[in-house]
Protein backbone atom coordinates (compact mmCIF):
# COMPACT_ATOMS: atom_id res chain seq x y z
CA UNK A 1 0.00 0.00 0.00
CA UNK A 2 2.06 3.45 -1.01
CA UNK A 3 1.10 6.76 -0.09
CA UNK A 4 -1.33 7.36 -3.00
CA UNK A 5 -3.22 4.11 -1.87
CA UNK A 6 -3.42 5.30 2.06
CA UNK A 7 -4.15 9.27 1.41
CA UNK A 8 -7.27 7.54 -0.91
CA UNK A 9 -8.60 5.63 2.19
CA UNK A 10 -8.21 8.83 4.28
CA UNK A 11 -10.63 10.25 1.35
CA UNK A 12 -13.29 7.69 1.65
CA UNK A 13 -13.02 7.75 5.45
CA UNK A 14 -13.72 11.25 5.50
CA UNK A 15 -16.36 11.18 2.56
CA UNK A 16 -17.87 8.39 4.31
CA UNK A 17 -18.31 10.22 7.71
CA UNK A 18 -19.82 13.46 6.26
CA UNK A 19 -22.23 11.26 4.04
CA UNK A 20 -23.02 8.80 7.29
CA UNK A 21 -23.71 12.34 9.31
CA UNK A 22 -25.97 14.03 7.19
CA UNK A 23 -28.45 10.40 6.29
CA UNK A 24 -28.15 9.66 9.68
CA UNK A 25 -29.52 12.80 11.52
CA UNK A 26 -32.52 12.29 9.08
CA UNK A 27 -33.53 9.32 11.48
CA UNK A 28 -36.44 9.77 12.89
CA UNK A 29 -36.20 9.08 16.94
CA UNK A 30 -39.09 6.62 16.78
CA UNK A 31 -36.43 4.20 14.97
CA UNK A 32 -33.00 4.93 16.98
CA UNK A 33 -33.24 1.45 18.92
CA UNK A 34 -33.25 -0.29 15.70
CA UNK A 35 -30.96 2.26 14.26
CA UNK A 36 -28.49 1.09 17.04
CA UNK A 37 -28.80 -2.55 16.55
CA UNK A 38 -28.92 -2.09 12.89
CA UNK A 39 -25.46 -0.54 13.40
CA UNK A 40 -23.86 -3.14 15.60
CA UNK A 41 -25.35 -5.49 12.68
CA UNK A 42 -23.38 -3.11 10.03
CA UNK A 43 -20.42 -2.80 12.51
CA UNK A 44 -19.81 -6.79 12.01
CA UNK A 45 -18.73 -5.79 8.64
CA UNK A 46 -15.24 -6.55 10.46
CA UNK A 47 -15.93 -10.13 9.24
CA UNK A 48 -14.37 -9.68 5.74
CA UNK A 49 -10.86 -9.06 7.53
CA UNK A 50 -11.78 -12.12 9.96
CA UNK A 51 -12.43 -14.27 6.71
CA UNK A 52 -9.41 -12.70 4.85
CA UNK A 53 -7.12 -13.30 8.13
CA UNK A 54 -8.24 -16.86 8.59
CA UNK A 55 -8.16 -18.15 4.74
CA UNK A 56 -5.23 -19.96 5.36
CA UNK A 57 -6.84 -23.08 6.81
CA UNK A 58 -3.17 -24.85 7.82
CA UNK A 59 0.32 -25.06 7.12
CA UNK A 60 2.60 -28.29 7.72
CA UNK A 61 1.92 -28.22 11.79
CA UNK A 62 -1.86 -27.51 12.14
CA UNK A 63 -3.54 -24.13 11.69
CA UNK A 64 -1.84 -20.97 11.68
CA UNK A 65 -2.05 -18.61 15.01
CA UNK A 66 -3.47 -16.50 12.27
CA UNK A 67 -6.09 -18.81 11.48
CA UNK A 68 -7.20 -19.87 15.21
CA UNK A 69 -7.15 -15.79 16.13
CA UNK A 70 -8.93 -15.23 13.01
CA UNK A 71 -11.38 -17.46 13.31
CA UNK A 72 -12.73 -15.99 16.61
CA UNK A 73 -12.83 -12.94 15.31
CA UNK A 74 -15.19 -14.36 12.53
CA UNK A 75 -17.28 -16.25 15.16
CA UNK A 76 -17.72 -12.87 17.03
CA UNK A 77 -18.45 -11.00 14.10
CA UNK A 78 -20.98 -12.98 13.05
CA UNK A 79 -22.69 -12.71 15.99
CA UNK A 80 -23.10 -9.26 14.95
CA UNK A 81 -24.09 -9.88 11.80
CA UNK A 82 -26.78 -12.40 12.67
CA UNK A 83 -28.07 -11.12 15.49
CA UNK A 84 -27.73 -7.57 14.78
CA UNK A 85 -30.17 -7.88 11.25
CA UNK A 86 -32.60 -10.36 12.92
CA UNK A 87 -33.15 -8.54 16.22
CA UNK A 88 -33.38 -5.30 13.85
CA UNK A 89 -36.25 -6.85 12.04
CA UNK A 90 -38.20 -8.32 15.10
CA UNK A 91 -38.66 -4.76 16.62
CA UNK A 92 -39.02 -3.25 12.68
CA UNK A 93 -42.16 -5.71 12.29
CA UNK A 94 -43.83 -4.16 15.93
CA UNK A 95 -44.10 -1.25 14.16
CA UNK A 96 -47.91 -0.82 13.25
CA UNK A 97 -49.63 2.33 12.24
CA UNK A 98 -53.43 2.75 12.72
CA UNK A 99 -54.87 1.18 10.24
CA UNK B 1 -5.34 -7.26 1.01
CA UNK B 2 -1.86 -7.37 0.21
CA UNK B 3 -0.01 -9.44 2.48
CA UNK B 4 0.07 -12.56 0.30
CA UNK B 5 2.95 -12.50 -1.91
CA UNK B 6 1.12 -13.77 -5.13
CA UNK B 7 -1.52 -11.25 -4.93
CA UNK B 8 1.06 -8.10 -4.89
CA UNK B 9 1.00 -5.86 -7.62
CA UNK B 10 -0.91 -8.26 -9.78
CA UNK B 11 -5.04 -7.99 -9.49
CA UNK B 12 -6.46 -11.60 -11.06
CA UNK B 13 -10.00 -11.38 -12.33
CA UNK B 14 -11.59 -12.71 -8.86
CA UNK B 15 -9.98 -9.58 -7.23
CA UNK B 16 -11.23 -7.44 -9.42
CA UNK B 17 -14.38 -8.50 -9.45
CA UNK B 18 -15.04 -8.97 -5.59
CA UNK B 19 -13.97 -4.86 -5.97
CA UNK B 20 -17.35 -4.66 -7.72
CA UNK B 21 -19.16 -6.61 -5.22
CA UNK B 22 -17.72 -4.33 -2.37
CA UNK B 23 -19.35 -1.28 -4.56
CA UNK B 24 -22.57 -2.45 -4.69
CA UNK B 25 -22.61 -3.68 -1.45
CA UNK B 26 -21.42 0.13 -0.22
CA UNK B 27 -23.97 1.41 -2.17
CA UNK B 28 -26.90 -0.90 -1.08
CA UNK B 29 -25.73 0.15 2.90
CA UNK B 30 -25.79 3.79 1.85
CA UNK B 31 -29.45 3.25 0.01
CA UNK B 32 -30.15 1.48 3.22
CA UNK B 33 -29.73 4.44 5.97
CA UNK B 34 -31.50 6.37 3.52
CA UNK B 35 -34.39 4.31 3.71
CA UNK B 36 -34.34 4.41 7.44
CA UNK B 37 -36.04 7.68 7.54
CA UNK B 38 -38.91 6.53 7.73
CA UNK B 39 -40.78 3.87 9.80
CA UNK B 40 -42.80 2.52 6.41
CA UNK B 41 -39.60 1.83 4.26
CA UNK B 42 -37.23 0.97 7.68
CA UNK B 43 -37.95 -2.87 8.30
CA UNK B 44 -37.60 -3.14 4.14
CA UNK B 45 -33.99 -0.76 4.65
CA UNK B 46 -32.69 -3.11 7.73
CA UNK B 47 -33.41 -6.19 4.78
CA UNK B 48 -31.33 -4.80 2.10
CA UNK B 49 -28.40 -3.58 4.37
CA UNK B 50 -28.44 -7.91 5.52
CA UNK B 51 -28.64 -8.45 1.77
CA UNK B 52 -25.40 -5.89 0.98
CA UNK B 53 -23.29 -7.66 4.16
CA UNK B 54 -24.26 -11.33 2.50
CA UNK B 55 -22.83 -9.70 -1.26
CA UNK B 56 -19.66 -8.19 0.86
CA UNK B 57 -19.33 -12.03 2.26
CA UNK B 58 -19.89 -13.90 -1.15
CA UNK B 59 -17.21 -11.32 -2.96
CA UNK B 60 -14.78 -12.05 -0.24
CA UNK B 61 -14.68 -15.59 -1.07
CA UNK B 62 -14.48 -14.91 -4.41
CA UNK B 63 -11.58 -12.58 -3.46
CA UNK B 64 -9.78 -15.57 -1.91
CA UNK B 65 -10.45 -17.93 -4.69
CA UNK B 66 -9.27 -21.19 -4.16
CA UNK B 67 -8.84 -21.69 -0.57
CA UNK B 68 -9.52 -24.11 2.15
CA UNK B 69 -12.65 -22.31 3.92
CA UNK B 70 -12.53 -24.94 6.65
CA UNK B 71 -12.12 -22.75 9.80
CA UNK B 72 -14.67 -19.60 8.07
CA UNK B 73 -17.76 -21.70 7.28
CA UNK B 74 -16.88 -23.10 11.18
CA UNK B 75 -17.32 -19.41 12.59
CA UNK B 76 -19.94 -18.46 10.54
CA UNK B 77 -22.17 -21.12 11.60
CA UNK B 78 -21.10 -21.17 15.60
CA UNK B 79 -21.27 -17.10 15.30
CA UNK B 80 -24.45 -17.10 13.42
CA UNK B 81 -26.65 -19.55 15.94
CA UNK B 82 -25.10 -17.79 18.76
CA UNK B 83 -26.10 -14.49 17.11
CA UNK B 84 -29.93 -15.89 15.87
CA UNK B 85 -30.62 -17.27 19.36
CA UNK B 86 -29.56 -14.11 21.17
CA UNK B 87 -31.80 -12.02 18.74
CA UNK B 88 -34.97 -14.85 19.26
CA UNK B 89 -34.62 -14.67 22.57
CA UNK B 90 -33.99 -10.83 23.87
CA UNK B 91 -37.17 -9.21 25.60
CA UNK B 92 -37.54 -5.74 24.38
CA UNK B 93 -36.56 -4.09 28.00
CA UNK B 94 -33.45 -5.96 27.48
CA UNK B 95 -32.67 -4.11 23.74
CA UNK B 96 -29.79 -1.98 26.12
CA UNK B 97 -28.13 -5.04 27.36
CA UNK B 98 -28.04 -6.93 24.17
CA UNK B 99 -26.74 -4.06 22.30
CA UNK B 100 -24.30 -2.95 24.63
CA UNK B 101 -23.35 -6.64 24.33
CA UNK B 102 -23.00 -6.54 20.20
CA UNK B 103 -20.87 -3.33 21.33
CA UNK B 104 -18.27 -5.34 23.03
CA UNK B 105 -18.42 -8.55 20.56
CA UNK B 106 -17.75 -5.57 17.30
CA UNK B 107 -14.99 -4.20 19.29
CA UNK B 108 -13.20 -7.21 20.05
CA UNK B 109 -13.71 -9.25 16.49
CA UNK B 110 -11.59 -6.18 15.37
CA UNK B 111 -8.93 -6.80 18.43
CA UNK B 112 -9.07 -10.41 16.79
CA UNK B 113 -8.74 -9.06 13.34
CA UNK B 114 -5.45 -6.52 14.14
CA UNK B 115 -4.00 -9.61 16.08
CA UNK B 116 -4.25 -11.84 13.28
CA UNK B 117 -3.47 -9.73 11.00
CA UNK B 118 0.35 -9.25 13.09
CA UNK B 119 0.04 -13.23 12.54
CA UNK B 120 -0.76 -13.25 8.89
CA UNK B 121 2.47 -10.79 8.13
CA UNK B 122 4.69 -13.38 10.23
CA UNK B 123 3.51 -16.33 8.86
CA UNK B 124 4.74 -14.87 5.86
CA UNK B 125 8.18 -13.83 6.15
CA UNK B 126 7.81 -10.47 7.65
CA UNK B 127 9.55 -9.39 10.82
CA UNK B 128 11.14 -7.18 13.23
CA UNK B 129 9.46 -4.01 14.00
CA UNK B 130 5.74 -3.37 12.77
CA UNK B 131 6.77 -0.83 10.20
CA UNK B 132 9.17 -3.10 8.77
CA UNK B 133 6.62 -6.31 9.14
CA UNK B 134 4.03 -4.12 7.79
CA UNK B 135 6.02 -2.73 4.38
CA UNK B 136 3.41 -3.61 1.51
CA UNK B 137 0.08 -2.50 3.95
CA UNK B 138 1.71 1.20 4.57
CA UNK B 139 4.84 0.72 6.07
CA UNK B 140 4.96 2.98 9.43
CA UNK B 141 1.26 4.25 8.86
CA UNK B 142 -0.45 0.71 8.64
CA UNK B 143 1.79 -0.22 11.79
CA UNK B 144 0.27 2.43 13.27
CA UNK B 145 -3.34 1.70 12.80
CA UNK B 146 -3.04 -1.49 13.97
CA UNK B 147 -2.06 -0.55 17.14
CA UNK B 148 -5.17 2.23 17.00
CA UNK B 149 -7.42 -0.72 16.40
CA UNK B 150 -6.11 -3.32 18.80
CA UNK B 151 -6.78 -0.07 21.69
CA UNK B 152 -10.15 1.38 20.21
CA UNK B 153 -11.25 -2.35 19.60
CA UNK B 154 -10.28 -3.76 23.47
CA UNK B 155 -11.71 -0.59 25.44
CA UNK B 156 -14.84 -1.12 23.42
CA UNK B 157 -15.20 -4.38 24.19
CA UNK B 158 -14.06 -3.90 28.43
CA UNK B 159 -16.35 -0.85 28.77
CA UNK B 160 -19.18 -2.46 26.67
CA UNK B 161 -18.86 -5.71 28.38
CA UNK B 162 -18.85 -3.14 32.49
CA UNK B 163 -22.00 -1.12 30.54
CA UNK B 164 -23.91 -4.76 30.16
CA UNK B 165 -23.22 -5.84 33.53
CA UNK B 166 -24.61 -2.74 34.80
CA UNK B 167 -27.58 -2.54 32.62
CA UNK B 168 -28.86 -5.94 33.28
CA UNK B 169 -28.25 -5.43 37.21
CA UNK B 170 -25.42 -7.79 37.81
CA UNK B 171 -22.98 -5.10 39.04
CA UNK B 172 -24.26 -2.01 41.09
CA UNK B 173 -25.31 0.77 38.84
CA UNK B 174 -23.50 3.56 41.04
CA UNK B 175 -20.69 4.83 40.20
CA UNK B 176 -17.43 3.75 41.41
CA UNK B 177 -14.69 5.98 41.92
CA UNK B 178 -11.20 4.77 42.27
CA UNK B 179 -9.27 7.85 43.44
CA UNK B 180 -6.75 9.51 40.96
CA UNK B 181 -9.27 7.66 38.20
CA UNK B 182 -8.44 10.70 35.46
CA UNK B 183 -4.58 10.13 36.36
CA UNK B 184 -5.32 6.61 35.81
CA UNK B 185 -7.32 6.88 32.52
CA UNK B 186 -4.35 9.09 30.95
CA UNK B 187 -1.74 7.28 32.11
CA UNK B 188 -2.75 3.59 30.96
CA UNK B 189 -3.71 5.70 27.45
CA UNK B 190 -0.69 7.35 27.02
CA UNK B 191 1.79 4.01 27.99
CA UNK B 192 -0.25 2.61 24.91
CA UNK B 193 -0.26 4.82 22.89
CA UNK B 194 3.72 5.07 23.69
CA UNK B 195 4.62 1.33 23.55
CA UNK B 196 2.49 0.98 20.56
CA UNK B 197 4.74 3.46 18.97
CA UNK B 198 7.85 1.75 19.66
CA UNK B 199 6.26 -1.79 18.77
CA UNK B 200 5.84 -0.17 15.08
CA UNK B 201 9.06 1.68 15.04
CA UNK B 202 11.84 -0.01 18.09
CA UNK B 203 12.12 -3.79 17.84
CA UNK B 204 14.07 -5.85 15.68
CA UNK B 205 12.54 -9.22 17.10
CA UNK B 206 9.02 -10.14 16.02
CA UNK B 207 8.66 -12.10 19.01
CA UNK B 208 9.45 -8.68 21.31
CA UNK B 209 6.78 -6.82 18.69
CA UNK B 210 4.00 -9.37 19.35
CA UNK B 211 4.48 -9.26 22.90
CA UNK B 212 4.09 -5.49 23.24
CA UNK B 213 1.11 -5.97 21.05
CA UNK B 214 -0.43 -8.45 23.55
CA UNK B 215 0.63 -5.88 26.24
CA UNK B 216 -1.05 -3.15 24.65
CA UNK B 217 -4.52 -5.12 24.51
CA UNK B 218 -4.22 -6.11 28.33
CA UNK B 219 -3.85 -2.62 28.98
CA UNK B 220 -6.50 -1.03 27.15
CA UNK B 221 -8.33 -3.77 28.31
CA UNK B 222 -7.79 -2.53 32.06
CA UNK B 223 -8.45 1.25 30.31
CA UNK B 224 -12.32 0.15 29.42
CA UNK B 225 -13.13 -1.24 32.78
CA UNK B 226 -11.55 2.40 34.14
CA UNK B 227 -13.38 4.42 32.01
CA UNK B 228 -16.55 2.85 32.32
CA UNK B 229 -16.96 1.80 35.94
CA UNK B 230 -17.14 5.71 37.14
CA UNK B 231 -20.10 6.20 35.08
CA UNK B 232 -23.50 5.68 37.13
CA UNK B 233 -26.46 3.26 35.47
CA UNK B 234 -28.62 6.05 34.64
CA UNK B 235 -25.97 7.24 32.37
CA UNK B 236 -25.60 3.79 30.32
CA UNK B 237 -28.03 5.27 27.65
CA UNK B 238 -24.69 7.56 26.68
CA UNK B 239 -22.24 5.08 27.51
CA UNK B 240 -23.47 2.52 25.01
CA UNK B 241 -24.43 5.04 22.59
CA UNK B 242 -20.62 6.21 22.50
CA UNK B 243 -19.48 2.53 22.30
CA UNK B 244 -21.28 2.20 19.25
CA UNK B 245 -19.64 4.35 17.94
CA UNK B 246 -16.13 3.27 18.53
CA UNK B 247 -17.40 0.16 17.73
CA UNK B 248 -18.03 1.34 14.02
CA UNK B 249 -14.44 3.44 14.02
CA UNK B 250 -12.62 -0.09 15.62
CA UNK B 251 -14.05 -1.47 12.15
CA UNK B 252 -13.05 1.83 9.89
CA UNK B 253 -9.46 1.39 11.51
CA UNK B 254 -9.49 -2.47 10.39
CA UNK B 255 -10.19 -1.59 7.17
CA UNK B 256 -7.29 0.71 7.03
CA UNK B 257 -5.26 -2.35 8.43
CA UNK B 258 -5.92 -4.48 5.53
CA UNK B 259 -6.27 -2.17 2.80
CA UNK B 260 -10.46 -2.61 1.98
CA UNK B 261 -12.31 0.61 1.45
CA UNK B 262 -16.05 -1.04 2.35
CA UNK B 263 -15.03 -2.02 5.69
CA UNK B 264 -13.59 1.95 6.14
CA UNK B 265 -17.39 2.73 4.73
CA UNK B 266 -19.47 0.95 7.05
CA UNK B 267 -17.25 1.70 9.97
CA UNK B 268 -17.79 5.48 9.30
CA UNK B 269 -21.14 5.09 9.06
CA UNK B 270 -21.57 3.65 12.52
CA UNK B 271 -19.06 5.38 13.83
CA UNK B 272 -21.29 8.65 12.56
CA UNK B 273 -24.62 7.12 14.17
CA UNK B 274 -23.24 6.45 17.57
CA UNK B 275 -22.18 9.95 17.76
CA UNK B 276 -25.12 11.52 16.69
CA UNK B 277 -27.08 9.72 19.60
CA UNK B 278 -24.66 10.33 22.03
CA UNK B 279 -25.18 13.83 20.86
CA UNK B 280 -28.82 13.73 21.33
CA UNK B 281 -28.76 11.88 24.81
CA UNK B 282 -26.37 14.47 26.61
CA UNK B 283 -28.77 17.13 24.77
CA UNK B 284 -31.65 15.82 26.16
CA UNK B 285 -30.17 15.41 29.82
CA UNK B 286 -28.15 19.19 29.53
CA UNK B 287 -24.93 17.52 30.15
CA UNK B 288 -21.93 17.57 28.41
CA UNK B 289 -20.14 14.53 27.53
CA UNK B 290 -17.31 15.22 29.24
CA UNK B 291 -19.43 15.58 32.25
CA UNK B 292 -21.46 12.23 32.14
CA UNK B 293 -18.34 10.67 30.88
CA UNK B 294 -15.64 11.94 33.95
CA UNK B 295 -18.18 13.87 36.25
CA UNK B 296 -19.09 10.84 38.49
CA UNK B 297 -22.00 11.75 38.25
CA UNK B 298 -25.18 10.05 40.64
CA UNK B 299 -22.48 9.15 43.51
CA UNK B 300 -23.86 11.68 45.76
CA UNK B 301 -26.96 13.73 45.85
CA UNK B 302 -25.98 16.43 43.80
CA UNK B 303 -25.78 20.42 45.14
CA UNK B 304 -28.44 22.43 44.96
CA UNK B 305 -31.07 19.73 45.60
CA UNK B 306 -31.13 17.74 48.92
CA UNK B 307 -32.57 14.59 48.53
CA UNK B 308 -36.60 15.31 47.95
CA UNK B 309 -37.98 12.92 50.05
CA UNK B 310 -41.41 12.82 51.40
CA UNK B 311 -40.89 15.36 54.28
CA UNK B 312 -40.17 17.88 51.23
CA UNK B 313 -43.80 17.76 50.01
CA UNK B 314 -46.51 19.60 52.23
CA UNK B 315 -49.84 19.87 49.94
CA UNK B 316 -49.50 16.82 47.79
CA UNK B 317 -53.21 15.59 46.78
CA UNK B 318 -53.78 11.56 46.22
CA UNK B 319 -56.57 9.93 43.98
CA UNK B 320 -57.39 6.21 43.75
CA UNK B 321 -58.08 4.64 40.64
CA UNK B 322 -62.12 5.12 41.06
CA UNK B 323 -61.77 9.53 41.05
CA UNK B 324 -59.07 8.99 38.30
CA UNK B 325 -61.94 7.02 35.83
CA UNK B 326 -64.66 9.63 36.76
CA UNK B 327 -62.40 12.65 35.21
CA UNK B 328 -61.32 10.97 32.65
CA UNK B 329 -64.71 9.78 31.42
CA UNK B 330 -65.60 13.04 29.83
CA UNK B 331 -61.86 14.42 28.77
CA UNK B 332 -61.60 15.26 24.88
CA UNK B 333 -57.94 14.60 24.71
CA UNK B 334 -55.25 12.72 26.58
CA UNK B 335 -51.51 12.33 26.46
CA UNK B 336 -49.65 9.49 28.05
CA UNK B 337 -45.75 10.39 29.46
CA UNK B 338 -44.38 7.45 30.17
CA UNK B 339 -41.14 6.58 31.86
CA UNK B 340 -39.00 3.43 32.70
CA UNK B 341 -41.30 2.71 35.47
CA UNK B 342 -43.80 1.70 32.84
CA UNK B 343 -41.34 -0.79 31.29
CA UNK B 344 -39.95 -2.23 34.83
CA UNK B 345 -43.78 -3.20 35.92
CA UNK B 346 -44.77 -4.21 32.07
CA UNK B 347 -47.16 -1.87 32.70
CA UNK B 348 -47.12 -0.55 29.09
CA UNK B 349 -49.84 -3.25 27.35
CA UNK B 350 -52.53 -1.59 30.03
CA UNK B 351 -51.56 1.61 28.77
CA UNK B 352 -52.29 0.97 25.59
CA UNK B 353 -55.77 -0.55 26.73
CA UNK B 354 -56.98 2.41 28.08
CA UNK B 355 -55.93 4.57 25.40
CA UNK B 356 -58.08 2.27 23.51
CA UNK B 357 -60.95 2.14 25.83
CA UNK B 358 -60.46 6.58 25.70
CA UNK B 359 -60.28 6.48 21.87
CA UNK B 360 -63.54 4.59 21.70
CA UNK B 361 -64.88 7.25 24.10
CA UNK B 362 -63.75 9.69 21.21
CA UNK B 363 -60.74 11.35 23.01
CA UNK B 364 -57.65 11.91 21.10
CA UNK B 365 -55.02 10.17 22.49
CA UNK B 366 -50.94 10.50 22.22
CA UNK B 367 -48.51 9.47 23.71
CA UNK B 368 -45.06 12.12 24.55
CA UNK B 369 -41.97 10.69 24.49
CA UNK B 370 -38.75 12.16 25.93
CA UNK B 371 -35.58 11.35 24.30
CA UNK B 372 -34.14 9.85 27.90
CA UNK B 373 -37.94 8.14 28.80
CA UNK B 374 -36.00 4.63 28.25
CA UNK B 375 -32.55 3.16 28.38
CA UNK B 376 -31.15 3.97 25.19
CA UNK B 377 -32.44 6.00 22.64
CA UNK B 378 -35.90 5.31 21.37
CA UNK B 379 -36.51 2.83 23.91
CA UNK B 380 -39.59 3.93 24.77
CA UNK B 381 -41.46 4.18 21.19
CA UNK B 382 -40.32 0.13 20.88
CA UNK B 383 -41.42 -1.00 24.37
CA UNK B 384 -44.99 0.94 23.01
CA UNK B 385 -44.75 -0.37 19.65
CA UNK B 386 -44.61 -4.14 20.93
CA UNK B 387 -47.68 -3.29 23.20
CA UNK B 388 -49.43 -2.55 19.81
CA UNK B 389 -49.43 1.22 19.83
CA UNK B 390 -49.29 2.64 16.61
CA UNK B 391 -46.78 4.68 15.50
CA UNK B 392 -48.54 7.73 15.17
CA UNK B 393 -49.36 8.56 17.91
CA UNK B 394 -45.68 8.71 19.78
CA UNK B 395 -44.62 12.06 19.70
CA UNK B 396 -40.69 13.37 20.60
CA UNK B 397 -40.61 16.32 22.58
CA UNK B 398 -40.41 19.35 20.33
CA UNK B 399 -44.04 18.08 18.66
CA UNK B 400 -45.99 18.04 21.85
CA UNK B 401 -44.57 20.26 23.60
CA UNK B 402 -46.96 22.79 22.79
CA UNK B 403 -49.88 21.01 22.82
CA UNK B 404 -49.99 20.47 26.71
CA UNK B 405 -51.52 23.64 27.20
CA UNK B 406 -54.77 22.66 24.86
CA UNK B 407 -55.01 18.86 26.33
CA UNK B 408 -57.77 18.21 29.39
CA UNK B 409 -55.35 15.11 31.28
CA UNK B 410 -51.93 13.58 31.38
CA UNK B 411 -51.25 10.70 32.88
CA UNK B 412 -47.12 10.69 33.90
CA UNK B 413 -46.30 6.95 34.23
CA UNK B 414 -42.98 6.01 36.03
CA UNK B 415 -41.53 8.96 35.03
CA UNK B 416 -40.05 11.86 37.08
CA UNK B 417 -36.82 14.59 36.36
CA UNK B 418 -38.33 14.90 33.10
CA UNK B 419 -41.66 16.38 34.03
CA UNK B 420 -39.67 18.48 36.39
CA UNK B 421 -41.19 22.26 36.17
CA UNK B 422 -37.72 23.49 38.24
CA UNK B 423 -35.96 22.29 34.89
CA UNK B 424 -37.77 25.63 32.93
CA UNK B 425 -38.15 28.09 36.52
CA UNK B 426 -35.54 27.20 38.81
CA UNK B 427 -31.87 28.42 37.59
CA UNK B 428 -29.85 26.90 40.99
CA UNK B 429 -31.83 23.53 40.32
CA UNK B 430 -29.59 21.15 38.66
CA UNK B 431 -31.71 20.13 36.20
CA UNK B 432 -32.20 23.80 34.95
CA UNK B 433 -31.97 24.21 30.99
CA UNK B 434 -32.54 20.63 30.56
CA UNK B 435 -35.39 19.97 28.04
CA UNK B 436 -38.44 18.83 30.19
CA UNK B 437 -42.38 17.46 28.89
CA UNK B 438 -44.89 20.85 30.52
CA UNK B 439 -47.00 18.53 31.81
CA UNK B 440 -48.12 20.73 34.80
CA UNK B 441 -49.76 23.01 31.75
CA UNK B 442 -52.57 20.31 30.89
CA UNK B 443 -56.03 21.18 32.85
CA UNK B 444 -55.86 18.03 34.60
CA UNK B 445 -52.68 15.67 35.03
CA UNK B 446 -52.33 12.76 37.09
CA UNK B 447 -48.93 10.67 38.37
CA UNK B 448 -48.70 7.12 38.78
CA UNK B 449 -45.83 6.58 41.08
CA UNK B 450 -45.20 4.19 44.20
CA UNK B 451 -43.75 7.26 46.58
CA UNK B 452 -42.38 10.54 45.92
CA UNK B 453 -38.99 9.05 45.97
CA UNK B 454 -36.07 11.30 43.95
CA UNK B 455 -35.44 10.26 40.42
CA UNK B 456 -31.71 9.43 39.29
CA UNK B 457 -31.22 13.40 39.69
CA UNK B 458 -31.73 13.60 43.86
CA UNK B 459 -33.84 16.35 42.88
CA UNK B 460 -37.37 17.47 44.56
CA UNK B 461 -40.11 17.70 42.01
CA UNK B 462 -42.82 20.48 42.35
CA UNK B 463 -45.06 18.95 40.01
CA UNK B 464 -46.59 16.56 43.08
CA UNK B 465 -47.66 20.08 44.99
CA UNK B 466 -49.46 21.45 41.55
CA UNK B 467 -52.67 22.54 41.86
CA UNK B 468 -53.93 20.64 39.15
CA UNK B 469 -51.55 17.40 40.21
CA UNK B 470 -53.15 14.37 41.52
CA UNK B 471 -50.67 11.49 42.79
CA UNK B 472 -51.79 8.23 42.16
CA UNK B 473 -50.07 5.80 44.56
CA UNK B 474 -48.96 2.47 43.59
CA UNK B 475 -47.63 -0.09 41.14
CA UNK B 476 -48.39 0.91 37.22
CA UNK B 477 -49.97 -2.27 36.60
CA UNK B 478 -52.17 -2.29 40.03
CA UNK B 479 -53.04 1.52 39.30
CA UNK B 480 -54.02 1.20 35.72
CA UNK B 481 -56.27 -1.84 36.41
CA UNK B 482 -58.32 0.07 38.86
CA UNK B 483 -58.82 2.85 36.99
CA UNK B 484 -59.52 1.07 33.40
CA UNK B 485 -62.27 -1.25 35.58
CA UNK B 486 -63.81 1.75 37.05
CA UNK B 487 -63.97 3.40 33.57
CA UNK B 488 -65.39 0.05 32.64
CA UNK B 489 -68.39 0.27 35.00
CA UNK B 490 -68.63 4.02 35.17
Amino acid sequence: MDTGAILMLIYVFVLACFAGYQLISKVPPTLHTPLMSGANAISGITILGAMLATREAAGQWGPHASTIVGFFAVVLASINVVGGFMVTDRMMGMFKSKG
Amino acid sequence: MDFIASSAGVWGWNKILANFGYMASVVMFILAIMRLSKVRTARGANMLAAGAMLLAIVSTFVEMGAINPAYIIAGLIVGGAIGAVMAKKVQMTQMPEMVALLNGFGGLASTFVAMATFFSVSEHGGSGNLARMMMREGGGFGGFNLVLTLIVGSVTFTGSIIAFLKLSEKMAGRPILLPGRHVINAGLLLLALGIGGFAVWGPSSTVLTGTILLFIVVVTLALGITLVIPIGGGDMPVVISLLNSYSGIAGALAGFTINEPVLVVSGSLVGASGLILTQIMCKAMNRSLANVMFGGFGAEPAAGGTGGGKEEYTKVKSAEGEEVAMILSDVQSLIFVPGYGMAVSQAQHLVRELGDMLTERGCQVRYAIHPVAGRMPGHMNVLLAEANVPYEQLFELDQINGEFKNTDAVIVIGANDVVNPDAVDKKDSPLYGMPVLNVWEARTCFVIKRSLSPGFAMVKNPLFEADNNYMVFGDGRKALEDIIKSLKEA
